[in-house]
């Protein structure tokens, strides 16, 4: 080691006894830790103005154009804004959420996640929190520049509901990007497949771009299962001029069943995280993806 | 006695998955594995690549179930009392990119220390420490993408000890380190097992040298099983009554060389090709021998171009208990899959 270091420096160190916490404590430091690379590496990547705001601003661009070219109601812009920010949280979840366990496998965090005593719902956790705050940024940035472009009008209804909307959103979808990410654990390369076919479908479904009203009421009722058609469907009719009349369900009934899908999701990814992982143990997956 | 580590009839047999119409393989990596590492040791698993080392870490470290026997570490099961093993290991394998490369070296340090439980102030201060003793203080807030394989492997046995745990698992530290690396890091881990009797370490490697160096005990693991395990000069001294030669000859080819082992009183010869010579290692059962080795020798008109007696090595223990070196049993292909 460094010759100019003294041997009572390193007995010093290597003397100390060190004072670990557990329980709470060790969950919230594990949340923390894990959203940390989240919140502060992506920012260093710059990379993201550019393929998280800019190539979104122009997928939007696109719809806004088609609308005011058919001269349909204005709101439909902003609807259109609303819907192009909410993709960022999609892809999000899809790709750094329900994959995510699969590329910490890559790399080999993920055998240092599991073999740490802190608890993988933490870890989980953090992932969806870090994402959640950077995502957000982004998404927020679009809706901004979006709006201003494009002189979108808002009147909102209620400001506590539509918060408290977003949030239920952000806590069902996380929560079923959870769950995903404890299947994905087993997945090997099909992981990158999965992403893939599940991408677009969900911006169809979810109604990213027009009012999920103009499916039929089984289709939109099925594509509900998914949290962001309702979250952005209640948030439309808080939002907007137009209100409950583009909408889906009430508000409020969308407010309940978000809570139910959050609750689902937050427990099925409990349950599912420690069947996967002891799955894993016993077949020799979690450091492997072949076998 | 407090043992750190103990197996008990410890296998593992991973199933293989073919195509749709082909039934799954079976792959025995480990078998019958009998261990006990005492509290305090720095005991060294050594064998060619593809043995079962890294199967046997992966189970001790609860990331991987047998299938047969079972194992405790710090006296806890490694299956039934998984949550009571973690918080007392910690692991770190040879050439591992773990961590973020976005994150600066501090900032991957400090992420592992709290899913650990170490308050910051006390990981910052440990990692300040740990990483100056490792020569890297200037790094400390580069991206950790940005470090070289031998910073970054640094890096990494940073992040094992940080935790003070107490059973630590090196798997292959110093693979891809230069040669004054490899040695900073071997005495680092052994003053770290030196200052606390409670501290136990378990290292893997297919350096002899190392093994030889570091462990206080040494298993031999070849195709699963230990074929062997004892303090290395025991292990040597299974040899002293063999005689060990090193030979220097012009070049032959490995069928010249499995000739000398048909001839009396030649245990064992292994054969290594150079540009322009091959060097021969003869186990002998006594000296005696080496006079009709040189005969056939001169008979193929094979010039001898140095000879030297020497001590045996572990290398020669492996080869003795073997039948091959372990750099013939890395290249005859043998594997246990993708450990």
């Amino acid at each position: 080691m460094n010759q100019s270091r003294t041997s009572t420096d390193l007995q010093t160190v290597l003397r100390q006894e060190v004072e670990k916490s557990a329980g709470w404590r060790l969950f919230i430091q594990t949340v923390i830790a894990r959203a940390y690379p989240r919140i502060i590496g992506q920012q260093r990547e710059k990379s993201w103005m550019f393929f998280d705001i800019f190539l979104p601003i122009m997928a939007v661009s696109a719809y806004v154009f088609v609308y005011r070219a058919i001269q349909a109601p204005e709101d439909y812009v902003g609807f259109v804004i609303m819907g192009g920010a909410m993709t960022a949280f999609w892809m999000n979840v899809l790709w750094s959420m329900s994959s995510q366990l699969y590329w910490e496998k890559e790399t080999g965090n993920l055998a240092l996640y599991i073999m740490a005593p802190n608890s993988m719902m933490a870890i989980l956790l953090g992932m969806a929190l870090g994402g959640i705050v950077a995502t957000t940024l982004r998404a927020g940035v679009i809706v901004v520049l979006g709006s201003l472009l494009f002189r979108v009008s808002y009147a909102v209804v209620s400001f506590p509901q539509l918060l408290a909307v977003f949030i239920l959103a952000m806590v069902a979808l996380y929560g079923m990007g959870m769950m995903f990410a404890s299947v994905y654990l087993l997945l090997s390369r099909e992981a990158w497949h999965i992403s893939n076919l599940a991408q677009e479908p969900v911006y169809l479904l979810s109604g990213f771009y027009f009012p999920i009203k103009n499916f039929n009421f089984w289709v939109a009722l099925g594509a509900s299962v998914i949290p962001l058609t309702l979250g952005l469907d209640a948030m439309r009719q808080l939002a907007f001029k137009t209100g409950a009349s583009l909408g889906f369900l009430s508000v409020n009934m969308e407010l309940g069943i978000l809570l139910g899908l959050s609750i689902l999701f937050l427990l099925a990814a409990r349950f599912l995280l420690r069947y996967m992982e002891k799955l894993a143990i016993r077949e020799g997956r979690l450091t492997e993806s072949r076998r | 006695m407090n043992f750190a580590i103990v197996t008990d009839n410890l296998g593992r047999v991973y199933k293989i998955r073919g195509g749709k119409k082909t039934e799954p393989r079976e792959l025995v990596a480990l078998q019958d594995v009998q261990l006990q590492v005492k509290q305090g040791e720095l005991f060294g698993l050594l064998g060619p690549n593809g043995a079962g080392k890294t199967t046997l870490i992966k189970i001790l470290t609860t990331l991987l179930a047998p299938t047969m026997g079972q194992a405790t570490v710090a006296g806890y099961d490694v299956v039934r009392q998984a949550e009571k093993v973690r918080p007392r290991i910690n692991m770190v394998s040879g050439g591992e990119s773990s961590g973020y490369g976005l994150l600066t070296v501090r900032e991957n340090l400090w992420m592992f220390a709290q899913f650990y439980g170490i308050p910051s102030a006390v990981a910052n201060w440990r990692i300040r420490e740990l990483l100056k003793i490792v020569g890297m203080s200037d790094r400390i807030n580069t991206k950790s993408s940005d470090l070289s394989t031998g910073l970054r492997q640094k890096m990494n046995i940073v992040r094992g000890f940080l935790t003070d745990p107490e059973v630590l698992f090196l798997d292959e530290p110093t693979l891809g380190l230069d040669v004054g690396a490899s040695r900073d890091v071997r005495l680092f881990i052994r003053e770290w097992v030196n200052q606390d009797p409670r501290r136990t370490l378990l290292l893997t490697t297919h350096y002899m040298v190392e093994a030889d160096e570091l462990c206080d005990r040494v298993a031999i693991i070849n195709q699963g099983r230990v074929l062997a395990c004892d303090t290395p000069e025991s292990l040597k001294n299974r040899l002293q009554k063999e005689v060990l030669f090193r030979m220097q000859v012009s070049p032959l080819d490995s069928t010249q060389a499995d000739t000398f082992e048909s001839l009396p009183g030649v245990r064992k010869v292994t054969h290594r090709a150079f540009d322009g010579y091959a060097v021969l290692e003869l186990i002998l059962e006594q000296d005696d021998a080496l006079g009709s080795v040189v005969n056939l020798m001169t008979t193929q008109n094979i010039h001898i171009l140095n000879l030297q007696k020497r001590e045996p090595t572990l290398e020669d223990v492996f080869v003795d208990l073997v039948g091959r070196s372990m750099e013939e049993v890395e290249k005859s292909g043998y594997s246990e899959g993708n450990q």
